[in-house]
Order: structure tokens, then sequence, then C-alpha cells
């Protein structure tokens, strides 16, 4: 079975998720482009998007169509020699039209399990939950007489254990998206040992075809992304927790997060970028996590706290961001979550007391945004983080030790084999990340 | 063309061409329509002129309002602009890009023929309120409609990107991409000291290099960058036409106006593709044809508005006007020659890739840069106007050189 075959029946688990929907939707209009080379015509291409419900997968087709809209209109181009052939379809907007009818005909939304026994293919993106994905996969395998491939977009359940468990005999591989996958450059990609070198070969195809950034990682919880991640998380979570005893929980996380983002040159602060992730799919990674590093104790105490509060973060289906540590307005942090009164209190008074705190940034500290689109960006973030070592005020301390972690993490991720080198941990924190600049740097030393 | 009275044009006025590049634009926004550009243009010339009472009849250019804004009949819309205007004789004309140029020519008829002393004559076109691969569609029905489904998604791009192909072909793909980038630099260099221009606030250092960056073909097209091409545009121009007595009637001053010396407009079968990719041949006829109803020589000339909708029809215009032989356009372009202190300055307020190209009010935006040159009026933008050299002239076309309507002028005495 070719590339192309392999993707004539494909079945997306969690299709209405925020990663299934992504996945469903690169999906679908790499088979549409496949299906309308000159030698598929004729060949019938069908794409389950499985979900719990219909009324999950109601808002799903809405948003493949207004995507592949944008999609169509970015590469009218090409779409034009694909329709040459047909004499009815003359303008652009006609052309676009019928190639975003293509797509959505490929669809079949379905909430029965049975739509994916004529597969080739599952992608699977439900819950950081092994145990479920297993009993899919499992099911699949049993009624599915094509013995179909699985990719599972997991980020940070061992992919060997779910083969050895669901008894695949090496036919799954980890793909493991960044969200939003439609927009996100990165892919992790996690070969377990036994996964087949055809299945493999056919992800690097699909990802290449997808133009993606791949980074392969060794089949170790929490690979690269998470692997950084959660431990970066940690540290920040440990320095609220010392600073709260000064300064009171609520402006600690103030401070913090101000260090991560405007000190460190990132898109947002941890606390955000927590919030962004969602505390439970934190804690839920971190739980899959832990029983893999004995040496460690992945677990905040504080994530178990606002969880058992009812604050959760992560995102509606709408895109917009639920209260988590911050409350958000238009997408900019308007409060701020206080444990002890178990209230949010406004940000601008505790911002000024945290910049109070934290002291002056220097004159050559660089914003992310200029720093991303800067091509002498390595020269003005050394000379910032220079300045920073030889200042006494407590944020530049701050940055120092965290930029440090940083680096002794993205390290440890290559001496413990998970990551085959630092170059592919950059890229993952630069690309899935979108951080300005590697965590294994020279900054910082 | 034979011109039995006296025309003369005075009171233009522009509004900002808006679209990527003015600071004033945001695709997410809402912005003005069809409306406010024919009232703030139409209302510009009419304070300038004493009224719409002393306005006999109005005259609008605009190409695709029917599609780009699904309203056509705009003849009818100009009380809108004036009620002094209701009742009175109103029409719109379409010849593609060259509408504005025909409308002009509609005015200069009337007023010629005797049937009006003063023509308000307007071009208007809104073009942003569709994506640019959408208006590729609405801005294709300039061609025939047969060759739409063999052209290219950007069809007028890919159009005059062949031009391009024959022409690097001819004189060499480095050269050719130099004259095109440097063309691409003049008109930046001007737009920048005309405040109504769309890349008035183009702050970019080094402009050259942008011209000079390397086509696509997979995103766009094999020959042309988009630099090379005029940006979507909305805006609107104004003018008035006027006889002697319509002069008197708006007591305008004769220096304050310019008079029509010469004009031409030729057609070519719409249906027939150039025969050599490397000449505009019915440009060169027009140019020919105006300048003889003019009985001046292109030497007499100070300067020019040529349509340069894509740079390549710059340095194409430069050899149909026979200031380079056919071939050494490009030459003529780097050497300097057509930039704003060369031997002829063109396009000195950008041209359509500076200033921008709203299609339906380019022709009259062209006819008020020159009126401006010619009475002293360009403000930053002004050039010397040598007394031995005082004409200016105007070059609009529409489709690829199937509609030319070529003016001259000089300052009125």
């Amino acid at each position: 079975m070719n590339y192309s075959e392999r993707l004539q029946n494909v079945s997306v688990l969690g299709a209405a998720g925020k990663m299934g929907s992504g996945i469903l939707l690169l999906t679908a209009l790499e088979m549409a482009d496949l299906s309308l080379k000159p030698e598929n015509k004729g060949k019938k291409f069908v794409l389950n998007a499985i979900d719990l419900s219909y009324d999950h997968l109601m808002g799903l087709l809405d948003y493949v169509r207004t995507q592949t809209l944008k999609a169509a209109e970015k590469k009218t181009v090409q779409l034009r020699a694909l329709y040459a052939d047909r004499a009815d379809l003359i303008e652009n907007g006609e052309i676009i039209e019928e190639y975003v009818l293509h797509v959505l005909r490929l669809i079949r939304p379905a909430t029965d399990m049975k739509a994916t026994y004529e597969s080739h293919l599952i992608f699977e993106a439900v819950n950081e939950n092994k145990a479920l994905k297993v009993k899919l996969f499992t099911e699949i395998d049993a009624n599915n007489p094509h013995t179909p491939w699985f990719l599972t977009n997991t980020s940070s359940v061992p992919i060997h254990e779910i083969d050895e468990e669901a008894k695949l005999g090496g036919r799954i591989l980890g793909f493991h998206f960044y969200n939003p996958p439609a927009i996100q450059k990165l892919v992790e990609m996690i070969p377990a040992k036994g996964t087949l070198p055809e299945v493999t070969e056919f992800s690097a195809a699909y990802a290449k075809n997808l133009r993606k950034i791949v980074v392969q990682s060794n089949d170790f919880a929490g690979f690269i992304g998470n692997g950084h991640f959660m431990r970066d998380a940690l540290h920040g979570i440990q320095k609220v927790e010392e600073l709260a005893k000064t300064y009171g929980f609520v402006q600690a996380v103030v401070m913090v997060n101000k260090v991560a983002q405007d000190y460190l040159v990132r898109p947002m602060g941890i606390f955000q970028l927590i919030d962004y992730v969602g505390i439970d799919v934190m804690q839920f990674i971190m739980k899959v996590m832990n029983p893999y590093n004995p040496s460690e104790n992945l677990h905040a105490s504080l994530l178990d706290a606002l969880m058992d509060l009812g604050v959760k973060g992560g995102q509606n289906n709408d895109g917009s961001q639920k209260d988590g540590f911050f409350q958000y307005e238009k997408g900019r942090i308007k409060s701020v979550y206080n444990l002890d009164t178990k209230s949010y209190e406004a940000i601008d008074t505790l911002q000024a007391a945290a910049d109070a705190a934290l002291g002056q940034l220097p004159a050559t500290a660089i914003a992310w945004k200029n720093a991303i689109k800067d091509s002498s960006k390595d020269a003005k973030l050394a000379a910032f983080f220079q300045s920073l070592k030889s200042m006494n005020e407590l944020g530049a301390k701050l940055a120092i030790e965290y930029g440090k972690k940083s680096l002794a993490i993205g390290e440890k991720l290559v001496a413990d084999g998970v990551a085959f080198n630092a170059q592919d941990v950059n890229t993952v924190m630069m690309t899935g990340f979108f951080h300005a600049y590697g965590p294994v740097n020279e900054f910082f030393n | 063309m034979k011109l039995r009275r006296k025309i003369y044009l005075a009171a233009g006025y522009n509004t900002i061409s808006l679209g990527t590049g003015r600071k004033e634009f945001n695709p997410k926004k809402d912005r003005p329509g069809l409306e406010h550009y024919m009232k703030e243009a139409g209302q510009g010339t009419l304070q300038q002129i004493g009224g719409a009472e002393h306005v006999d009849e109005s005259s609008v250019g605009n190409f695709m309002a029917s599609r780009f804004n699904k309203q056509a009949h705009l003849g009818a819309m100009m009380p809108m602009v004036d009620a002094g205007l209701m009742y009175k004789p109103a029409y719109r004309s379409e010849g593609a890009c060259a509408s504005g140029g025909l409308a002009l020519l509609a005015g200069i008829r009337s007023v010629l023929g005797e049937s009006a002393e003063v023509v308000l004559a307007l071009g208007v076109e809104v073009q942003n309120t569709v994506k640019a691969i959408y208006g590729a569609d609405v801005l294709a029905g300039a061609g025939w409609y047969q060759k739409r489904k063999a052209g290219h998604a950007y069809f007028f791009p890919g159009q005059f990107s062949d031009r391009a192909g024959a022409y690097a072909q001819k004189v060499g793909e480095e050269k050719s991409r130099l004259a095109l980038a440097t063309w691409f630099k003049n008109a930046i260099d001007n737009a920048r000291l005309c405040d109504t221009a769309q890349e008035y606030h183009n702050a970019h250092p080094d402009p050259l290099a942008l011209g000079l960056s390397k086509p696509n073909g997979k995103v766009f097209t094999d020959h042309l960058n988009v630099f090379d091409c005029s940006k979507v545009s909305d805006g609107a121009s104004a003018i008035a036409i006027l006889s002697e007595e319509g002069l008197k009637r708006c007591g305008i001053d004769k220096k304050d106006a310019i008079e029509v010396v010469g004009l031409a407009n030729t057609v070519a079968d719409l249906t027939q593709d150039p025969a050599d990719l490397t000449r505009l041949d019915n440009i060169e006829t027009a140019i020919r044809e105006a300048l003889k109803s003019a009985g001046i020589t292109k030497e007499q000339l100070a300067t020019v508005e040529v349509h340069d909708c894509f740079t390549i029809a710059g340095v194409l215009t430069t050899e149909a006007f026979g200031f380079a032989e056919p071939g050494k356009g490009a030459d003529f372009v780097i050497e300097g020659n057509t930039s704003r202190t060369g031997k002829i300055p063109m396009n000195t307020t950008g041209g359509l890739i500076g200033w921008g190209h709203p299609t339906g009010a380019t022709g009259v935006h062209q006819a008020v840069t020159i009126w401006e040159q010619l009475t002293g009026r360009a403000g930053a933008a002004q050039i010397t106007i040598h007394p031995d050299r005082p004409y200016g002239m105007t070059i609009n076309m529409g489709g690829d050189d199937k509609t030319i309507v070529a003016i001259v002028y000089k300052r009125a005495e």
C-alpha cells in the first residue's frame, strides 16, 4: 500500500477537540490534494471525524470550511492547475468554492466507532489517558480487517507501552502536533522501539507534505517539548512559592510571570502559558511523566490546589481563554487569582508593586516581538543578558537563575537520551513554544 | 481629434489612495465606500469652482463598481455628491482602467459640442471590498473572457509577467530586473513626496532591493514580483473641464488652469493577443496621434504620467514613446532618465505603483497630477517646468494595451 492508498480511508479520533480539529483539517487538505491528482481520479477518499457527540462535531465542519477557504485563497495558483480540465470552473472564486466543497465532501462526522473499521490509518487525539487510548486501539484493531496504522498525538505517554498493551505489533508512532496544529510548524515524531520502519517512513512523508518542521524524539514520557516545559513550569511555581513568603502569593505570580516573559524574552509569561495549555492538562501530563523520572518529583501541589478550587485554565471551544492563574479580557491579563481569598484581584496595582520589587529592566532589554524579527537577534540578546548578569536587582537575578535552569533542563534531555542533540531541544522550544532562542545556549553561563 | 474650441482643466482634487501601505488601512475594519470617495473628490472640486450651480454636466469614470461594490448606475449618484447636480446630465464611462480617461474625454466632447461649458469629471474605484485573489477575477474583466480559463490566478499580473518574461529574453534577465526595480524605486521616491499617495508612508530603507526580489511563480507569477504590481486601491479624483466661458463663470484665472492641446483615443482588438509581447503598439499609436494632434514633439514635454499598472508597462512605454529604441528602455530607466530629476520625469507623485491605482479613477488622477505640476501646485513633489518644454501628457491604459486615452496639456495663457 503506497502513501496515497494509505490516505484513502482515515479516521481521526477526538476530531472535535482543539488538537483533533486541526489534525482533521490538515489531513483533509492533504487527502483532497491527493484525490485531485490525475492518477487518483475516480478513487474514493474518506475521512471519518469521530467524536463523542454530534454536539461536539457540529462546529467542526464550520471550522474546516473557514480554514479551507483561507488555505485555498493562498494556493489558488496551484488549484487553477489542478482544476484545469474543469471547463465550468473559470474564475478563482468558482475554483476556490469547488475546492472547499471537495474538502468538506471527504469528511464523514460520526459518533460510532464502526466508521473506523474500514480505515487504513487512525489518527488519535483523545485525552492524555493511556488506558483510553489502549482501549480504543484494541477495539479498532480487533474489528478492522486492514491491519491499520495508528498515529497518536500524545504529548507524554510512552508509545511503546501503548504498542505493547494494545498489541499493535509496531503499527504505531507518536506524531505530536503543537497547538494549534493548523498554524504551529512543529511536529515531534516519536517512533517506539518496535515501530515498523514503513510507519516511520510514511509519517515523515506526511509531515513533509504538511510542510511541518519535524524533530524526532526518543520514546520517553513527555518527549522533548513537555520534557522541557513541565520542568520549566515547575521552576516558575517553585519561585512563586519562595517569593510568596515575602511578597504574598498574587504578587509573586505576577513577578515570576513577568520575569519569564520580559526578562527571558518569551512570547508570554510562564503562568499565562500554563493557563493557555490548561492547569488540568499540566497536572495530567506531570502525572504521566512522574513515574518515569524517579530521581525527580514532577508534581506541583499548587496545581492540585487550584484544580480542587475549580481553577482550570484551558480554552473554550471558540478559542477564548478560560480563567486560570489569570483572568483575561480580549487576550490581555485583567486580574490574578488569589489562592488565599479565592478570588481574582485586578492586576494594575499588583503589576506596579511587582515591577518595583523586580527593579528596572536595563536599556539593552529587547521585547520578544522585536527579537524574533531582528536579524541581529543573537547579539542583542547577548548584550541584554550580559547586562542582567551585572545587575543586583531581584528581577535580573531571578532571570539569570531561570535561564540557567532552562539550560540545565535542556542539557538533561540530551544527557538522558530523550533528545538526540541540543539542536533538537532548541528547535522544539523555538518552533513549538515560539521562544526567541533555544534553552541550550551560552547566554547564561 | 481636432479641438474646435479651447478646453481647460482646473480645480483638481485627489482623495488618498487607500489600501495596504497606508497607516489608515485596516483590512479587518470597515472602510469608507463609494459614496464617501465620490463625495470627497466631487465636493473638493466643486468648492474650487464656486459650487454645483456652475456645473452643466457630470462625467463619471468607473470600471467595476458593479462587481466590487455591487453598484452600477454611478451617474445617478452625482446628486448625492451635491444636490445642485439634481436634474442635470450625468453618465458613467467604462473602458477598464482607462475609464477615468474616457470620462475626461466624454466631458471634453460635451464642451467641444457646446452642450456644456463646465463638466465635473470624477473617477472612482473602491476595490478593497474583496481579497486580492477575488479582485483578480473582477479585474480580469478588462481582458477577453474567453481567455480567463487559461489565464493566471492573478490574471493581469500573469499577462504582464509574460511581457516581462519576453522582455527579459530580449535584453537579458539581469538588466530587465534592474530596470523594473529602478522603476519601483522611482515610484516610491516620488510617492513619499505626495501625502495622498498609497506609498506615502513607505519607509523601507532600500526599495531598490525590494524591487530586485526574485519572482516566484509557485505563489505568484514567473517574471513579476509583488513590487512590480500596482496595489489594490480605493480612491477618487475629480477635476473640472471648462470652456473659456466656463472659466469666467467659475471665476478661475487662466494661470490656475491647464489647456488641453491634443488628444487621442485608440482601441485594439480585445480578442487578439499582442503581436509582440515586448511592444505596446496601441500606446505607441495613441502617443503618436496625441502629439500630432497637439502639434508638438516628445522633446517638448516637461513631464508625463504613464500607466504603470506594472513596472514592465512603465519601461515599455519609454520605448513606445521613442525616448528609447526598442530593447533600450531598460537602460533608459536604469540610467535615471525617468526619475524626478531625469531627462523626462515620469509619474512625479508615484504613478500607479506608488500613488496607487483605484482603477476607474486613475485617468482622472493622472490629469490632476499634470494640472498640479504645470500650475505649480505639486507641493513637495513639484518639479521644475522649463519654459522651453512646457507640456505635460497623460497616458491612460485599459486592459493589456487595449483602450488608450492620451492627452497633451500645457499651462493656460
